[in-house]
Protein backbone atom coordinates (compact mmCIF):
# COMPACT_ATOMS: atom_id res chain seq x y z
CA UNK A 1 0.00 0.00 0.00
CA UNK A 2 1.34 3.40 -1.14
CA UNK A 3 2.36 5.67 2.00
CA UNK A 4 0.14 8.51 2.97
CA UNK A 5 1.67 12.09 3.44
CA UNK A 6 0.33 12.14 7.01
CA UNK A 7 0.19 8.57 7.74
CA UNK A 8 3.69 7.57 9.27
CA UNK A 9 1.11 6.32 12.65
CA UNK A 10 -1.08 3.81 11.48
CA UNK A 11 -4.39 5.67 9.97
CA UNK A 12 -6.75 6.70 12.50
CA UNK A 13 -10.07 5.08 11.79
CA UNK A 14 -13.04 6.93 12.86
CA UNK A 15 -16.17 6.64 13.51
CA UNK A 16 -19.75 8.74 13.12
CA UNK A 17 -23.11 8.29 15.13
CA UNK A 18 -25.98 10.22 14.64
CA UNK A 19 -28.44 10.41 17.37
CA UNK A 20 -31.98 11.21 16.43
CA UNK A 21 -30.70 14.01 13.77
CA UNK A 22 -33.06 15.82 12.36
CA UNK A 23 -33.06 18.81 9.95
CA UNK A 24 -35.32 21.39 9.13
CA UNK A 25 -34.81 23.97 6.20
CA UNK A 26 -37.56 26.76 7.59
CA UNK A 27 -40.94 24.39 9.03
CA UNK A 28 -40.01 21.90 6.58
CA UNK A 29 -38.29 18.91 7.88
CA UNK A 30 -35.43 17.32 5.54
CA UNK A 31 -35.63 14.54 7.00
CA UNK A 32 -36.41 12.97 10.89
CA UNK A 33 -34.89 11.08 13.71
CA UNK A 34 -32.53 9.67 11.85
CA UNK A 35 -30.28 7.37 14.25
CA UNK A 36 -27.49 5.86 11.84
CA UNK A 37 -23.53 4.74 13.02
CA UNK A 38 -20.65 4.85 10.02
CA UNK A 39 -18.61 1.46 10.93
CA UNK A 40 -15.01 2.76 10.78
CA UNK A 41 -13.27 1.91 8.01
CA UNK A 42 -15.81 0.82 6.38
CA UNK A 43 -18.14 1.78 3.32
CA UNK A 44 -21.74 2.96 4.05
CA UNK A 45 -24.08 3.49 1.37
CA UNK A 46 -27.32 5.74 1.73
CA UNK A 47 -29.83 4.92 -1.20
CA UNK A 48 -33.13 6.24 -1.71
CA UNK A 49 -35.40 8.50 -4.19
CA UNK A 50 -35.01 11.73 -4.86
CA UNK A 51 -35.65 13.81 -2.51
CA UNK A 52 -35.84 11.63 0.29
CA UNK A 53 -32.52 13.49 2.40
CA UNK A 54 -29.94 11.57 1.54
CA UNK A 55 -27.96 14.66 0.29
CA UNK A 56 -29.45 16.79 3.49
CA UNK A 57 -27.88 14.31 5.74
CA UNK A 58 -24.61 14.40 4.42
CA UNK A 59 -24.23 17.92 4.60
CA UNK A 60 -24.95 18.02 8.20
CA UNK A 61 -22.19 15.93 9.08
CA UNK A 62 -19.39 18.48 8.18
CA UNK A 63 -21.81 21.37 8.97
CA UNK A 64 -21.84 22.51 5.69
CA UNK A 65 -25.65 22.67 5.92
CA UNK A 66 -25.20 25.61 7.92
CA UNK A 67 -24.36 27.32 4.86
CA UNK A 68 -27.82 27.27 3.71
CA UNK A 69 -30.03 29.60 5.15
CA UNK A 70 -33.03 28.81 7.72
CA UNK A 71 -31.15 25.11 8.00
CA UNK A 72 -31.85 23.98 11.93
CA UNK A 73 -30.32 20.80 13.13
CA UNK A 74 -31.58 19.11 16.01
CA UNK A 75 -30.94 15.71 17.65
CA UNK A 76 -26.74 14.88 18.03
CA UNK A 77 -24.26 13.82 15.73
CA UNK A 78 -20.64 12.28 17.33
CA UNK A 79 -17.61 11.97 15.73
CA UNK A 80 -15.49 9.51 18.14
CA UNK A 81 -17.91 10.52 21.01
CA UNK A 82 -17.66 14.43 20.66
CA UNK A 83 -20.31 15.93 19.61
CA UNK A 84 -19.42 18.11 16.42
CA UNK A 85 -20.70 21.07 17.82
CA UNK A 86 -18.11 21.57 20.53
CA UNK A 87 -15.51 20.73 17.73
CA UNK A 88 -13.59 23.74 15.75
CA UNK A 89 -15.66 23.72 12.33
CA UNK A 90 -12.32 24.37 10.38
CA UNK A 91 -10.73 21.43 12.25
CA UNK A 92 -13.82 19.29 12.18
CA UNK A 93 -13.84 19.75 7.89
CA UNK A 94 -10.09 18.89 7.96
CA UNK A 95 -11.52 15.64 9.67
CA UNK A 96 -14.48 14.88 7.15
CA UNK A 97 -13.78 15.38 3.62
CA UNK A 98 -16.05 15.60 0.98
CA UNK A 99 -16.53 15.09 -2.91
CA UNK A 100 -19.55 16.69 -4.67
CA UNK A 101 -21.53 15.35 -7.17
CA UNK A 102 -20.17 17.92 -9.82
CA UNK A 103 -16.62 18.03 -10.00
CA UNK A 104 -16.03 21.37 -8.97
CA UNK A 105 -11.98 22.47 -8.61
CA UNK A 106 -10.95 25.68 -8.00
CA UNK A 107 -10.09 27.57 -11.33
CA UNK A 108 -6.59 27.54 -10.18
CA UNK A 109 -3.38 25.46 -11.12
CA UNK A 110 -3.80 21.34 -10.76
CA UNK A 111 -0.83 21.90 -8.10
CA UNK A 112 -2.84 25.02 -6.46
CA UNK A 113 -5.84 23.41 -6.07
CA UNK A 114 -4.13 20.99 -3.13
CA UNK A 115 -1.66 23.74 -2.11
CA UNK A 116 -3.73 26.60 -1.27
CA UNK A 117 -6.40 24.46 1.53
CA UNK A 118 -2.85 22.47 2.77
CA UNK A 119 -1.07 26.06 3.17
CA UNK A 120 -4.33 27.34 4.82
CA UNK A 121 -4.19 24.54 7.50
CA UNK A 122 -0.45 25.87 8.62
CA UNK A 123 1.93 23.65 6.09
CA UNK A 124 4.31 25.92 5.02
CA UNK A 125 7.13 23.39 4.32
CA UNK A 126 7.13 23.53 0.28
CA UNK A 127 9.07 19.82 0.50
CA UNK A 128 6.35 18.98 2.83
CA UNK A 129 3.66 20.41 0.51
CA UNK A 130 5.53 18.95 -2.56
CA UNK A 131 5.53 15.74 -0.79
CA UNK A 132 2.21 15.69 0.21
CA UNK A 133 0.89 16.66 -3.28
CA UNK A 134 2.91 13.79 -4.96
CA UNK A 135 1.16 11.23 -2.44
CA UNK A 136 -2.33 12.56 -2.47
CA UNK A 137 -1.90 12.48 -6.52
CA UNK A 138 -0.71 8.96 -6.48
CA UNK A 139 -3.21 7.92 -4.44
CA UNK A 140 -5.85 8.69 -6.96
CA UNK A 141 -4.09 7.82 -9.78
CA UNK A 142 -3.41 10.83 -11.21
CA UNK A 143 0.37 11.09 -10.61
CA UNK A 144 1.59 9.93 -13.95
CA UNK A 145 -1.38 11.82 -16.08
CA UNK A 146 -0.62 15.15 -14.70
CA UNK A 147 2.87 15.09 -12.88
CA UNK A 148 4.45 16.94 -15.97
CA UNK A 149 1.73 19.82 -16.04
CA UNK A 150 0.95 20.87 -12.68
CA UNK A 151 1.06 24.10 -13.31
CA UNK A 152 -1.70 24.25 -15.91
CA UNK A 153 -5.05 24.47 -14.71
CA UNK A 154 -7.24 22.74 -13.28
CA UNK A 155 -10.47 23.05 -15.16
CA UNK A 156 -8.74 21.82 -18.52
CA UNK A 157 -8.61 18.60 -17.14
CA UNK A 158 -11.43 15.66 -18.00
CA UNK A 159 -14.72 15.45 -15.93
CA UNK A 160 -13.29 12.25 -14.40
CA UNK A 161 -10.08 13.75 -13.57
CA UNK A 162 -11.27 16.84 -12.08
CA UNK A 163 -13.11 14.33 -9.95
CA UNK A 164 -9.79 12.11 -8.94
CA UNK A 165 -8.11 15.36 -7.97
CA UNK A 166 -11.25 16.59 -5.83
CA UNK A 167 -10.60 13.36 -4.08
CA UNK A 168 -6.96 13.63 -3.75
CA UNK A 169 -7.54 17.47 -2.92
CA UNK A 170 -9.79 16.04 0.01
CA UNK A 171 -7.29 13.11 0.85
CA UNK A 172 -4.39 15.72 0.79
CA UNK A 173 -5.50 16.81 4.19
CA UNK A 174 -5.42 13.54 6.02
CA UNK A 175 -9.06 13.22 6.76
CA UNK A 176 -10.55 10.76 9.05
CA UNK A 177 -14.07 9.76 7.53
CA UNK A 178 -15.06 10.79 3.10
CA UNK A 179 -18.46 12.10 2.51
CA UNK A 180 -19.59 11.68 -1.00
CA UNK A 181 -22.40 12.59 -2.49
CA UNK A 182 -23.24 11.22 -5.42
CA UNK A 183 -19.66 10.87 -6.72
CA UNK A 184 -20.11 9.24 -10.24
CA UNK A 185 -23.13 10.76 -10.97
CA UNK A 186 -21.91 13.34 -13.68
CA UNK A 187 -19.09 11.52 -15.10
CA UNK A 188 -19.11 9.11 -17.92
CA UNK A 189 -18.94 5.18 -17.14
CA UNK A 190 -15.62 4.14 -17.43
CA UNK A 191 -14.44 7.45 -15.30
CA UNK A 192 -16.96 6.58 -13.07
CA UNK A 193 -15.30 3.05 -12.68
CA UNK A 194 -11.90 4.96 -11.80
CA UNK A 195 -13.76 6.48 -8.94
CA UNK A 196 -15.30 3.20 -7.89
CA UNK A 197 -12.07 1.42 -8.05
CA UNK A 198 -10.26 3.77 -6.00
CA UNK A 199 -13.02 3.62 -3.43
CA UNK A 200 -12.43 0.12 -3.08
CA UNK A 201 -8.62 0.46 -2.73
CA UNK A 202 -8.99 3.06 0.30
CA UNK A 203 -11.46 1.47 2.05
CA UNK A 204 -10.42 0.13 5.12
CA UNK A 205 -8.53 3.39 5.38
CA UNK A 206 -11.37 5.72 5.83
CA UNK A 207 -14.66 5.86 6.75
CA UNK A 208 -17.16 6.02 3.69
CA UNK A 209 -20.16 7.45 3.49
CA UNK A 210 -21.60 7.08 -0.07
CA UNK A 211 -25.10 8.47 -1.31
CA UNK A 212 -25.89 7.11 -4.70
CA UNK A 213 -28.90 6.84 -7.07
CA UNK A 214 -27.23 3.57 -8.41
CA UNK A 215 -28.23 0.80 -6.41
CA UNK A 216 -25.85 -1.61 -8.57
CA UNK A 217 -22.83 0.69 -7.93
CA UNK A 218 -24.26 0.93 -3.72
CA UNK A 219 -24.49 -2.95 -3.73
CA UNK A 220 -20.98 -2.90 -5.73
CA UNK A 221 -19.03 -1.28 -3.54
CA UNK A 222 -20.80 -1.12 0.50
CA UNK A 223 -20.46 -3.01 3.52
CA UNK A 224 -22.82 -1.71 4.59
CA UNK A 225 -26.48 0.06 3.08
CA UNK A 226 -29.14 2.69 4.51
CA UNK A 227 -32.39 3.44 2.54
CA UNK A 228 -33.97 6.73 3.22
CA UNK A 229 -37.59 7.23 2.12
CA UNK A 230 -40.01 10.17 1.96
CA UNK A 231 -42.91 9.50 4.54
CA UNK A 232 -45.23 12.03 5.74
CA UNK A 233 -43.11 14.70 3.69
CA UNK A 234 -40.18 14.05 5.01
CA UNK A 235 -36.93 11.71 4.82
CA UNK A 236 -36.71 8.85 7.09
CA UNK A 237 -34.21 5.90 7.26
CA UNK A 238 -36.26 3.06 6.63
CA UNK A 239 -33.80 0.65 7.24
CA UNK A 240 -29.65 0.39 7.32
CA UNK A 241 -27.68 -2.89 7.80
CA UNK A 242 -25.22 -5.26 6.24
CA UNK A 243 -24.88 -4.61 1.98
CA UNK A 244 -25.59 -8.13 1.34
CA UNK A 245 -28.43 -8.40 4.05
CA UNK A 246 -29.99 -5.33 2.78
CA UNK A 247 -29.93 -6.40 -0.75
CA UNK A 248 -30.45 -10.19 -0.42
CA UNK A 249 -33.35 -10.05 2.35
CA UNK A 250 -34.82 -6.90 3.28
CA UNK A 251 -36.56 -6.48 6.78
CA UNK A 252 -39.27 -3.67 5.46
CA UNK A 253 -41.55 -3.95 2.51
CA UNK A 254 -40.78 -0.52 0.86
CA UNK A 255 -36.95 -1.86 0.73
CA UNK A 256 -38.37 -4.67 -1.14
CA UNK A 257 -40.24 -2.78 -2.94
CA UNK A 258 -36.86 -0.21 -4.21
CA UNK A 259 -34.31 -2.55 -4.67
CA UNK A 260 -36.44 -4.98 -7.09
CA UNK A 261 -37.76 -1.71 -8.85
CA UNK A 262 -41.37 -2.01 -7.98
CA UNK A 263 -40.91 1.56 -6.19
CA UNK A 264 -39.00 4.85 -6.23
CA UNK B 1 -54.35 28.01 -33.20
CA UNK B 2 -51.03 26.98 -33.57
CA UNK B 3 -47.94 29.33 -33.00
CA UNK B 4 -46.88 27.94 -36.49
CA UNK B 5 -50.45 28.41 -37.97
CA UNK B 6 -50.29 32.19 -36.40
CA UNK B 7 -47.14 32.71 -38.37
CA UNK B 8 -48.01 31.50 -41.40
CA UNK B 9 -51.13 34.33 -41.58
CA UNK B 10 -49.08 36.97 -40.25
CA UNK B 11 -45.64 36.01 -42.74
CA UNK B 12 -46.87 33.97 -45.82
CA UNK B 13 -44.65 31.81 -46.97
CA UNK B 14 -43.54 33.73 -50.10
CA UNK B 15 -42.36 36.76 -47.94
CA UNK B 16 -40.21 35.02 -45.58
CA UNK B 17 -37.19 35.38 -47.71
CA UNK B 18 -37.44 39.71 -48.14
CA UNK B 19 -38.56 39.76 -44.81
CA UNK B 20 -35.71 37.79 -43.57
CA UNK B 21 -33.74 40.32 -45.83
CA UNK B 22 -35.58 42.89 -44.24
CA UNK B 23 -35.17 42.72 -40.71
CA UNK B 24 -31.25 41.77 -41.18
CA UNK B 25 -31.10 45.75 -42.53
CA UNK B 26 -32.97 46.70 -40.15
CA UNK B 27 -30.92 45.18 -36.92
CA UNK B 28 -27.75 46.57 -39.53
CA UNK B 29 -28.64 49.83 -39.60
CA UNK B 30 -29.38 50.45 -36.23
CA UNK B 31 -26.03 49.17 -35.40
CA UNK B 32 -24.58 51.75 -37.72
CA UNK B 33 -26.55 54.40 -36.07
CA UNK B 34 -25.33 53.71 -32.72
CA UNK B 35 -21.64 53.81 -33.89
CA UNK B 36 -22.60 56.56 -36.28
CA UNK B 37 -23.40 58.57 -32.97
CA UNK B 38 -20.37 57.80 -31.09
CA UNK B 39 -18.44 58.42 -34.35
CA UNK B 40 -19.78 61.63 -35.19
CA UNK B 41 -19.46 62.97 -31.57
CA UNK B 42 -15.38 62.06 -31.93
CA UNK B 43 -15.38 63.84 -35.26
CA UNK B 44 -16.88 66.72 -34.19
CA UNK B 45 -14.83 67.27 -31.16
CA UNK B 46 -11.66 66.31 -32.90
CA UNK B 47 -12.00 68.46 -35.94
CA UNK B 48 -13.10 71.71 -33.98
CA UNK B 49 -10.50 70.92 -30.69
CA UNK B 50 -7.67 69.10 -31.82
CA UNK B 51 -5.87 72.24 -33.53
CA UNK B 52 -5.52 73.49 -30.27
CA UNK B 53 -4.13 70.85 -28.12
CA UNK B 54 -0.32 71.18 -28.30
CA UNK B 55 2.20 70.63 -25.37
CA UNK B 56 1.61 74.23 -24.07
CA UNK B 57 -1.72 74.10 -23.62
CA UNK B 58 -1.62 71.29 -21.44
CA UNK B 59 1.27 72.47 -19.57
CA UNK B 60 0.36 76.27 -18.81
CA UNK B 61 -2.21 77.92 -16.92
CA UNK B 62 -5.68 79.74 -18.52
CA UNK B 63 -5.28 83.06 -19.28
CA UNK B 64 -8.20 85.54 -19.71
CA UNK B 65 -10.65 83.57 -17.99
CA UNK B 66 -9.51 80.40 -20.14
CA UNK B 67 -9.94 82.03 -23.75
CA UNK B 68 -6.59 81.29 -24.20
CA UNK B 69 -3.69 79.91 -22.30
CA UNK B 70 -3.69 76.47 -21.03
CA UNK B 71 -5.46 74.11 -18.87
CA UNK B 72 -2.59 72.13 -16.98
CA UNK B 73 -4.06 73.78 -13.38
CA UNK B 74 -7.09 72.15 -13.93
CA UNK B 75 -6.15 68.37 -15.29
CA UNK B 76 -4.27 68.69 -11.92
CA UNK B 77 -7.64 69.84 -9.86
CA UNK B 78 -9.64 66.74 -12.02
CA UNK B 79 -6.60 64.08 -11.40
CA UNK B 80 -6.74 65.04 -7.57
CA UNK B 81 -10.78 65.38 -7.45
CA UNK B 82 -10.99 61.60 -9.23
CA UNK B 83 -8.72 60.47 -7.02
CA UNK B 84 -10.35 61.72 -3.60
CA UNK B 85 -13.31 59.92 -4.75
CA UNK B 86 -11.58 56.70 -6.15
CA UNK B 87 -9.82 55.70 -2.96
CA UNK B 88 -12.92 56.96 -0.86
CA UNK B 89 -15.24 54.84 -3.02
CA UNK B 90 -13.28 51.40 -4.01
CA UNK B 91 -12.67 50.33 -0.40
CA UNK B 92 -16.37 51.87 0.96
CA UNK B 93 -18.08 50.03 -1.80
CA UNK B 94 -16.30 46.79 -2.16
CA UNK B 95 -16.64 46.23 1.51
CA UNK B 96 -20.07 47.15 1.66
CA UNK B 97 -20.60 44.45 -1.37
CA UNK B 98 -18.81 42.05 0.21
CA UNK B 99 -20.58 41.81 3.75
CA UNK B 100 -24.37 42.11 1.28
CA UNK B 101 -23.53 39.20 -0.73
CA UNK B 102 -20.89 37.30 1.53
CA UNK B 103 -21.45 38.07 5.32
CA UNK B 104 -25.52 39.04 5.40
CA UNK B 105 -28.05 36.56 4.51
CA UNK B 106 -29.87 37.71 1.47
CA UNK B 107 -33.53 38.33 2.64
CA UNK B 108 -32.76 40.02 6.53
CA UNK B 109 -34.01 43.40 7.05
CA UNK B 110 -30.12 44.75 6.95
CA UNK B 111 -29.54 43.50 3.61
CA UNK B 112 -33.54 45.06 2.38
CA UNK B 113 -32.40 48.41 4.17
CA UNK B 114 -29.22 48.73 2.53
CA UNK B 115 -30.58 47.63 -0.97
CA UNK B 116 -33.34 50.02 -0.79
CA UNK B 117 -31.12 53.08 -0.25
CA UNK B 118 -28.68 51.81 -2.65
CA UNK B 119 -31.44 52.24 -5.58
CA UNK B 120 -32.83 55.39 -3.90
CA UNK B 121 -29.34 56.40 -3.53
CA UNK B 122 -28.73 55.68 -7.51
CA UNK B 123 -31.75 57.72 -8.63
CA UNK B 124 -30.53 60.96 -7.14
CA UNK B 125 -30.06 63.36 -9.69
CA UNK B 126 -26.46 64.80 -8.84
CA UNK B 127 -27.87 68.36 -8.32
CA UNK B 128 -29.19 67.00 -5.27
CA UNK B 129 -25.29 65.54 -4.27
CA UNK B 130 -23.99 68.76 -5.05
CA UNK B 131 -26.20 70.14 -2.90
CA UNK B 132 -25.88 67.49 0.08
CA UNK B 133 -21.98 67.90 -0.16
CA UNK B 134 -21.61 71.56 0.25
CA UNK B 135 -23.89 71.12 3.07
CA UNK B 136 -22.03 68.69 5.06
CA UNK B 137 -18.83 68.48 3.55
CA UNK B 138 -18.39 72.18 2.78
CA UNK B 139 -20.26 73.59 5.38
CA UNK B 140 -20.57 71.48 8.47
CA UNK B 141 -17.38 69.31 7.94
CA UNK B 142 -15.84 73.18 7.41
CA UNK B 143 -13.88 71.91 4.28
CA UNK B 144 -15.22 74.87 2.21
CA UNK B 145 -15.13 74.62 -1.57
CA UNK B 146 -12.05 71.95 -1.93
CA UNK B 147 -11.03 69.55 -3.83
CA UNK B 148 -11.35 67.12 -1.12
CA UNK B 149 -15.36 68.04 -0.74
CA UNK B 150 -15.68 67.61 -4.09
CA UNK B 151 -13.97 64.21 -4.33
CA UNK B 152 -15.83 63.15 -1.15
CA UNK B 153 -19.14 64.66 -2.70
CA UNK B 154 -18.35 62.60 -5.94
CA UNK B 155 -17.58 59.06 -4.07
CA UNK B 156 -21.25 59.49 -2.47
CA UNK B 157 -22.38 59.26 -6.01
CA UNK B 158 -20.27 56.73 -7.33
CA UNK B 159 -20.75 54.34 -4.13
CA UNK B 160 -24.20 52.41 -5.07
CA UNK B 161 -23.09 52.10 -8.97
CA UNK B 162 -19.75 50.39 -7.13
CA UNK B 163 -21.68 48.25 -5.03
CA UNK B 164 -23.82 46.99 -7.41
CA UNK B 165 -21.37 46.09 -9.96
CA UNK B 166 -19.36 44.46 -7.19
CA UNK B 167 -22.68 42.47 -5.73
CA UNK B 168 -23.30 41.41 -9.56
CA UNK B 169 -19.66 40.11 -9.66
CA UNK B 170 -19.42 38.46 -6.24
CA UNK B 171 -23.29 37.10 -6.97
CA UNK B 172 -21.89 35.57 -10.65
CA UNK B 173 -19.08 33.41 -8.95
CA UNK B 174 -20.44 29.92 -8.90
CA UNK B 175 -21.43 28.88 -5.50
CA UNK B 176 -19.68 25.63 -5.82
CA UNK B 177 -16.75 27.35 -5.10
CA UNK B 178 -17.77 28.71 -1.80
CA UNK B 179 -19.11 25.09 -0.34
CA UNK B 180 -16.23 23.17 -1.96
CA UNK B 181 -14.40 25.83 0.44
CA UNK B 182 -16.35 25.46 3.00
CA UNK B 183 -16.14 21.29 3.00
CA UNK B 184 -11.90 21.85 2.73
CA UNK B 185 -12.44 24.05 5.82
CA UNK B 186 -11.10 27.34 4.59
CA UNK B 187 -12.20 30.13 6.26
CA UNK B 188 -14.21 32.92 4.81
CA UNK B 189 -11.18 35.43 4.42
CA UNK B 190 -9.62 32.79 2.80
CA UNK B 191 -12.10 32.02 0.17
CA UNK B 192 -13.00 35.08 -0.35
CA UNK B 193 -9.34 36.70 -1.11
CA UNK B 194 -8.17 33.41 -3.03
CA UNK B 195 -11.18 33.46 -5.22
CA UNK B 196 -14.24 35.55 -5.07
CA UNK B 197 -12.97 38.62 -5.62
CA UNK B 198 -10.12 37.53 -8.70
CA UNK B 199 -13.29 35.98 -10.59
CA UNK B 200 -15.66 39.03 -9.42
CA UNK B 201 -12.83 41.33 -10.85
CA UNK B 202 -14.34 42.19 -14.48
CA UNK B 203 -17.74 42.45 -12.51
CA UNK B 204 -15.79 44.68 -10.02
CA UNK B 205 -13.82 46.82 -13.02
CA UNK B 206 -16.79 47.34 -14.75
CA UNK B 207 -18.47 49.51 -11.51
CA UNK B 208 -15.13 51.21 -11.59
CA UNK B 209 -15.89 52.30 -14.91
CA UNK B 210 -19.24 53.43 -14.83
CA UNK B 211 -18.29 54.92 -11.76
CA UNK B 212 -15.21 56.81 -12.96
CA UNK B 213 -17.20 57.59 -15.92
CA UNK B 214 -20.31 59.35 -14.05
CA UNK B 215 -17.13 61.34 -11.16
CA UNK B 216 -15.03 62.89 -14.57
CA UNK B 217 -17.92 64.18 -16.27
CA UNK B 218 -19.80 65.50 -13.09
CA UNK B 219 -20.58 69.08 -13.41
CA UNK B 220 -23.46 70.01 -11.28
CA UNK B 221 -21.97 67.99 -8.05
CA UNK B 222 -18.68 70.14 -8.29
CA UNK B 223 -19.68 73.66 -8.92
CA UNK B 224 -20.88 73.39 -5.29
CA UNK B 225 -18.43 71.85 -3.39
CA UNK B 226 -15.25 71.91 -5.42
CA UNK B 227 -15.59 75.37 -6.52
CA UNK B 228 -14.41 76.68 -10.27
CA UNK B 229 -11.30 78.60 -9.16
CA UNK B 230 -8.78 77.27 -12.29
CA UNK B 231 -5.22 78.42 -10.07
CA UNK B 232 -3.44 75.30 -9.69
CA UNK B 233 -4.18 73.86 -6.05
CA UNK B 234 -1.49 73.44 -3.95
CA UNK B 235 -3.37 70.99 -1.61
CA UNK B 236 -6.63 69.10 -1.07
CA UNK B 237 -7.60 71.97 0.60
CA UNK B 238 -7.68 74.12 -1.70
CA UNK B 239 -10.74 74.53 -4.61
CA UNK B 240 -9.79 73.21 -7.78
CA UNK B 241 -12.11 73.45 -11.10
CA UNK B 242 -12.87 70.34 -12.67
CA UNK B 243 -12.41 69.63 -16.52
CA UNK B 244 -16.25 69.47 -16.79
CA UNK B 245 -16.72 72.60 -14.82
CA UNK B 246 -14.37 74.59 -17.48
CA UNK B 247 -16.46 72.94 -20.55
CA UNK B 248 -19.00 74.14 -19.15
CA UNK B 249 -17.72 77.81 -17.75
CA UNK B 250 -15.95 78.23 -21.24
CA UNK B 251 -19.58 77.32 -23.10
CA UNK B 252 -21.71 79.20 -21.68
CA UNK B 253 -20.36 82.07 -19.91
CA UNK B 254 -17.28 83.04 -21.53
CA UNK B 255 -17.62 84.57 -24.97
CA UNK B 256 -14.42 83.30 -27.53
CA UNK B 257 -14.18 80.49 -25.18
CA UNK B 258 -15.81 77.02 -27.85
CA UNK B 259 -12.42 76.84 -29.59
CA UNK B 260 -10.69 76.09 -25.91
CA UNK B 261 -14.22 73.91 -24.63
CA UNK B 262 -13.72 71.94 -27.61
CA UNK B 263 -10.16 71.31 -26.89
CA UNK B 264 -10.95 70.42 -23.27
CA UNK B 265 -14.11 67.90 -24.49
CA UNK B 266 -11.71 66.13 -26.41
CA UNK B 267 -9.27 65.55 -23.73
CA UNK B 268 -11.96 64.17 -21.66
CA UNK B 269 -13.03 61.85 -23.64
CA UNK B 270 -9.33 61.00 -24.17
CA UNK B 271 -8.95 60.40 -20.63
CA UNK B 272 -11.67 58.68 -20.16
CA UNK B 273 -10.58 56.13 -22.51
CA UNK B 274 -7.11 55.56 -21.44
CA UNK B 275 -8.30 54.91 -17.89
CA UNK B 276 -10.25 52.66 -19.38
CA UNK B 277 -8.05 50.82 -20.86
CA UNK B 278 -5.26 50.82 -17.90
CA UNK B 279 -8.52 49.93 -14.99
CA UNK B 280 -9.92 46.84 -17.38
CA UNK B 281 -6.26 45.78 -17.87
CA UNK B 282 -5.47 45.82 -14.34
CA UNK B 283 -8.79 44.01 -13.73
CA UNK B 284 -7.71 41.00 -16.23
CA UNK B 285 -4.14 41.00 -14.87
CA UNK B 286 -4.94 40.76 -11.08
CA UNK B 287 -7.30 38.30 -12.00
CA UNK B 288 -5.47 36.28 -13.79
CA UNK B 289 -2.18 36.52 -11.55
CA UNK B 290 -4.79 34.63 -8.99
CA UNK B 291 -6.90 32.66 -11.06
CA UNK B 292 -6.69 30.21 -14.42
CA UNK B 293 -10.21 30.53 -15.98
CA UNK B 294 -10.55 28.50 -19.40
Amino acid sequence: MRQHSASLTAPRLSTVQTQNLTLHYGKKAAFKDVTLTLDPGKITTLIGPSGCGKTSFLNCLNRIVELTLNSVISGRILLEDQDIRTLNVINLRRRIGMLFQKPNPFPLSIQKNIEFPLRHHGIKSQRRIDEIIENSLQQVGLWQEVKDRLKTPALSLSGGQQQRLCLARALALDPEILLMDEPCSALDPISSEIIEDLFLRLRGRYTFLVVTHNLAQAKRIGDRTALFWVQEGSGTLIEAGTTPQLFENPQHALTRAYITGKKG
Amino acid sequence: MTKLAVLNKVFPMRWRGSMETFMTLLIWSVACFVVGVLLWLLSDLIWHGMGQISWTFLTTAPQKAGRAGGIAPILVSTALIVGVCLATAIPLGVGTAILLVEFSPQHSLFGRLVRLSLEVLAGVPSIVFGLFGNAFFSKTLGLGFSILAGGLTLACMVLPILIRATQEGLRAVPNDYRRSAAALGLSRTATLWVLLLPAAMPGLSVGILLGLGRAIAETAALIFTSGSVDRMPESLLDSGRALSVHIFDLAMNISGGEANAYASALLLILSLMVINAIISGLAHWFRDSRIQVI
